[in-house]
């Protein structure tokens, strides 16, 4: 069988170029130009897939980006590949591999299609409904099943290899489709020399052009003139044309995302291209000329495969050299399915019927058919056909008034359908635009625009193919006159043929069969039937948002553009309202599923966040060092040495510190230079402490809050000079305390003359921290002098190390020892770090990662902002209302201390936590309670913020936020943990030298 | 994405490169000490949150790094002006109706 459904000639296909391709294994032949659908069509395949919920067998329905049966799997290697894809735009080429979807074992014989006899149990709402009861029965049975059964493809499993791009442009007019509306708004806009991007999702432009094939252009055979057109465009620089482009998404202020697909529909791809690419365009204006929609006919087994809209019949025929079917039939409300049936005619189709459901239909038409041996019913409604897996045969009846007769069977094992055209709304309506009912077409039409755009051709409800062009014409001139300023006529185009599609119908055909037997279906996609939407409105679904989300209709992958109006008016009759009184949804991006390799773009693996690096880290991974993430910062985490693991090599740190010396990388803190006359009154009102009295040289710790009194950062701040404070800030914290800074300096003292500059990557900051830092320091030093008396605990001296090297030398600890912090020029930090590394090593230190850090500082009580705060802490809480300058008038948050919840009794407050058994290491964020088995629903006291195995106290140590904390000063409370509760006892929050007298050796 | 206009750098640039600020002209009082409880609440937490015509707060923060003021229209996501930092709000009509503005101090 290869073949049998081609034409003897004509199409655009390549009949010298023959394509292999396998469809569910199967190998089949097709040629160049052909889609996967027109190709299986040519096969005579028409059963290509199963349907969502009653694992229905379904077929093509349509040409398009629309279409809700015949989604396929494509598969490119093992493991990879993409699914869901509609097979209508899968373009064909050698070797492609596709798969039918939602069917268990073979596409032939599925096990699932025993849904569709239990189909009464799946009606509207089912799952509101069926799955109520009993409880239990949610998670175990119920839940699994419905993930289990739902979903039609399958999702890829190997990770996407394949490549993403991105690409942001900016246009005087974009344009939405390059049908006959879109190519004339392209050549006006074009003539006035306007930027112009003209995007079509199809693998040609042309739109109808492509299949109109009685339709003359300027005196030209269509094809020829759009030959000629698109030349003339893709020789004009200042044009874009973009295929297989998808304007998937209209966003604010013009701003329009197009996917384009660039190698899908190649054999071998270019390695060197990318799969897709997502185009990010700014447009001054819009353009959209995205056709129209033929609507399906609701009639009882609407679904079998081999029904088809007529226009699909028609482009398969005229476009790609393939008829439909054997035999086929035409059920109609509108003119334009005469022509279809025509052309398959005139290819050497055989039309059995054309089935009108009007009385009095164009009497030219009708004449027209019967010349051409066609026999035509008027007054005749299609109420059915026979055949599941394919149409065998259409039932026809009389319509009078209103009432249904049976007016025989027809042979045909195809039907073409045409309830008219829905006017393609979707961007109109992802821009925001209103949209207005248009009783006379039974249609919504782009009312008027919210952003710079606007709607022409049949998407406007313009008919015909030369008011289609003029349309198009007059909206490029327009948009272009608009964006550039530059006026010019309209491009003039004549045309002939390509009629204007008139007559309508909407919602449910009557018919004379048994009501509760059939099913009409209204969303193919979503399996949502004619009845279902009346149950919902029976069951109190009014509003017709209540009635989608209760039916899914217009949920599918297609939006609704081929249901809506169906359901709409199905709805509008139920609930005895007109149809816009009924409302209408919103349509939402994507306009077609995007691909999320489009969305992502570049923004993957190493790419998909910065990642910055101290001047140290290639020292410290030369040292086998182990890293962690402190936001974009790799930072050293531990050093294990000889097979250590993390708690060993912690534990070492821990103690060489505390005996010798250890040295640390801490480049990553956040560094802001304040300068300026009133530098340190603005610290004065941006921090807690007191500053004007800091003399030069000597360093405070500074708290900062936010206005509602709660710590947002701190970091030690050195004063450099009267006017230039050196301040610190916590590693994650530097870019919003910068913000912050800036806020109040612009917005509310703006009278103050001070400047902030970001000094983080100005400055690399080497920690010398333990007994021995002195020692370690000392040999390096030009010109400062390190003795106490000198340069006492909390001092800085700007000077210079290794014979030049500028230095910010901070003597300060956050271990509790004694320690400097060498603040160098990035270039030189390595050297300096190399050199005092050597005198380290001769004193037996060590060099220490974040977790000794985190551990050292926490044997010793000091906070980390975000460990023991989040964002609802004062500094009474954690102890620290000494840093609050007791005879300042006003700072940032001051007055918020004041506020009645903030002093109130109860608050919780920082205090350490000692396990009563000595070994046991609590969890960090587990709760506290009183009782060791609290009853439910007890509230926690609190907390554990930090928890650590301390070598110095040699015993597991906690700090924690408890209610009224500091009042429960040796209480036994418990850490209720899934082993059983953890006995704790509340102590003070230090636990190494609370004297501090380790800080001024 | 918006397209905002900086009035510092008075050029047209995507909403990446700015930072909103939230609701305008609500002054720090000069004495907050002096500030009853809830006085000194109103100026935190309450805002207009208007429908229509609000004048809010942004940051040019990844170019020049100013803060200035916007008329945006909350309903339609226009902007209908911008304003240097201090200068007074553009007298522009309120398209829809909003709750009280809440003032303090200049």
């Amino acid at each position: 069988m290869t073949q049998i459904r081609r034409t003897r000639s004509g199409g655009r296909i390549d009949r010298s170029q023959p394509v292999r391709f396998t469809f569910d294994g199967r190998e089949l032949t097709g040629f160049a130009g052909d889609t996967l659908a027109s190709a299986l069509l040519a096969n005579d395949e028409h059963l290509v897939g199963r349907s969502f919920k009653y694992h229905r067998p379904r077929g093509i329905l349509t040409a398009g980006s629309e279409e809700p049966n015949a989604l396929v799997g494509v598969t490119r290697s093992p493991g990879s590949g993409t699914p869901n894809l509609r097979a209508t735009q899968v373009e064909l080429h050698e070797g492609l591999s596709a798969r039918s979807q939602n069917r268990f074992p073979s596409l032939g014989f599925d096990i699932g299609a025993v849904n569709d006899l239990l189909s009464p149990l799946f009606v509207a709402g089912f799952y509101y409904k069926t799955f109520m009861w009993p409880k239990s029965f949610w998670n175990r049975v119920y839940e699994p099943f419905i993930r289990a059964a739902a979903g039609l493809g399958v999702a890829p499993t190997a990770p996407d290899r394949d490549r993403y791009a991105n690409r942001y442009a900016h246009c005087d007019v974009l344009i939405a489709g390059a049908g006959p509306a879109g190519i004339a708004a392209a050549l006006s806009a074009a003539e006035v020399g306007a930027r112009v991007i003209l995007a079509d999702e199809q693998a040609e432009m042309g739109g109808a052009l492509l299949h109109e094939t009685g339709a003359t252009v300027e005196r030209q055979p269509a094809d020829r003139w759009l030959e000629a057109a698109l030349a003339e465009l893709a020789a004009n620089p200042r044009v874009t044309l973009l295929l297989r482009t998808t304007a998937f998404g209209y966003f604010n202020h013009n701003y329009i995302a197009l996917g384009e697909r660039v190698t899908d529909h190649l054999a071998v791809p270019d390695p060197d291209l990318p799969r897709e690419r997502l185009w990010q365009v700014r447009a001054r204006q819009v353009v959209i000329a995205a056709g129209s929609i033929e609507r399906p006919l609701v009639f009882p087994e609407n679904d079998r495969p081999g029904v088809m809209l007529a226009e699909a019949g028609r482009i398969y025929a005229n476009r790609y050299g393939v008829l439909p079917g054997r035999s086929i039939a035409v059920a109609t409300a509108c003119d334009t399915a005469y022509r279809a049936a025509l052309d398959i005619h005139a290819a050497g189709g055989s039309i059995a019927v054309i089935a009108d459901l009007r009385e009095r239909p164009d009497e030219a038409l009708v004449a027209e058919a019967r010349a051409a041996g066609i026999r035509v019913e008027t007054s005749c409604v299609v109420t059915g056909v026979l055949g599941r897996k394919r149409v065998r045969s259409v039932l026809l009846g009389r319509l009078r008034s209103g009432s249904v007769t049976a007016a025989g069977t027809v042979n045909a094992d195809c039907l073409l359908m045409s309830g008219g055209w829905t006017p393609n709304v979707s961007l109109h309506s992802q821009s925001r635009g209103k949209l207005v009912w248009d009783a006379e077409r039974g249609a919504y039409l782009p009312g008027a625009a919210v952003q710079a755009e606007r709607s022409a051709g049949s998407c406007a409800g313009v008919d015909g193919l030369a008011a289609v062009l003029a349309d198009g014409a007059h909206a490029g001139a327009e948009a272009a006159r608009e964006a550039t300023g530059t006026a010019h006529a309209p491009r003039q185009i004549v045309a002939e043929g390509g009629e204007a599609g008139i007559g309508w119908v909407l919602g449910a055909l009557p018919h004379d069969r048994d009501a509760a037997r059939v099913r009409a279906f209204v969303d193919y996609q979503n399996d949502v039937t004619a009845k279902d939407v009346k149950l919902a409105v029976r069951e109190g679904m009014h509003s017709i948002e209540h009635i989608k989300r209760y039916t899914t209709t217009g949920m599918a992958t297609d939006q609704g553009r081929l249901s809506n109006m169906n359901a709409l008016s199905i709805a509008s009759t139920a609930l005895n309202r007109p149809v816009p009184e009924v409302g209408l949804t919103t349509f939402r991006q994507p306009y077609t599923p995007v691909s999320f390799g489009t969305l992502a773009t570049t923004s993957r693996g190493d790419l998909f966040d910065p990642v910055r690096k101290t001047p140290i880290h290639g020292w410290a991974a030369g040292q086998g060092a182990a890293f962690e993430d402190v936001s974009l910062w790799k930072r050293a985490w531990y050093f294990p040495r000889g097979g250590e693991d993390m708690h060993r090599a912690v534990e070492r740190e821990c103690r060489t510190v505390r005996e010798s010396v250890g040295l640390f990388d801490a480049s990553t803190l956040g560094k802001i230079e304040v300068v300026g006359p009133d530098a340190a009154e603005f610290l004065n009102r941006i921090y807690t402490n007191p500053w004007l009295k800091l003399g030069p040289g000597r360093l405070r710790y500074g708290l900062m809050l936010n206005e509602a009194g709660f710590i947002m950062d701190d970091g030690v701040v050195g004063r450099l000079a009267e006017d230039r404070f050196h301040v610190t800030t916590t590693t994650g914290g530097a870019p919003r305390v910068l913000a912050h800074m800036e806020d109040y300096l612009q917005t509310e003292w703006p009278d103050l003359k001070v400047w902030l500059t970001s000094t983080t990557e100005q400055w690399a900051v080497i920690a010398v921290q333990g007994p021995k830092a002195r020692e370690a320091i000392a040999p390096l030093v030009d010109d400062i002098d390190l003795a106490t008396e000198a340069l006492p605990h909390m001092s800085m001296r700007e000077g210079h190390v290794m014979g030049g090297i500028p230095c910010r030398l901070f003597r300060m600890s956050f271990t509790g020892e004694a320690g400097y912090e060498l603040n160098v020029p990035p270039s030189r930090a390595r050297e300096v770090w190399e050199a005092v590394w050597a005198n380290v090593e001769k004193l037996g230190g060590c060099a220490y990662g974040t977790e000794t850090m985190h551990v050292l500082r926490a044997e010793k009580g000091y906070i980390i902002v975000g460990q023991e705060t989040d964002g609802t802490v004062t500094p009474d809480d954690v102890g620290m209302s000494w840093a609050i300058g007791k005879k300042k008038r006003d700072f940032v948050g001051m007055r918020s201390l004041a506020r009645p919840d903030l002093v109130a009794e109860g608050r919780k407050q920082l205090v350490g936590l000692l396990t009563r058994d000595g070994t046991a290491l609590l969890e960090e964020g587990a709760q506290i309670t009183r009782e060791a088995v609290p009853a439910l629903k007890t509230p926690a006291l609190g907390h554990v913020t930090s928890s650590y195995v301390s070598p110095a106290a040699g015993r597991p140590i906690a700090l924690a936020m408890i209610a009224d904390g500091r009042a429960r000063m040796g209480e036994t409370l418990h850490v209720p943990m899934p082993e059983g509760a953890i006995t704790v006892e509340v102590v003070p929050p230090v636990f190494v030298d609370p004297e501090g007298a380790r800080l001024n050796v | 994405m918006l397209l905002i206009q900086c009035p510092y750098c008075a050029v047209e640039r995507p909403e990446l490169e700015f930072r909103y600020g939230g609701e305008a002209h609500i002054a720090r009082p000069e004495s907050p000490s002096e500030l009853t409880d809830e006085q000194w609440a109103d100026f935190l937490y309450m805002r207009s949150n208007p429908k229509g015509v609000m004048a809010e707060r942004w940051r040019h923060v990844h170019g020049c790094g100013r803060f200035f003021n916007a008329l945006r229209d909350t309903v339609s996501d226009r902007f209908l002006a911008v304003y240097k930092a201090g200068e007074p709000r553009p007298a522009i009509e309120v398209s829809a109706p909003a709750a009280p503005n809440k003032e303090t101090g200049r």
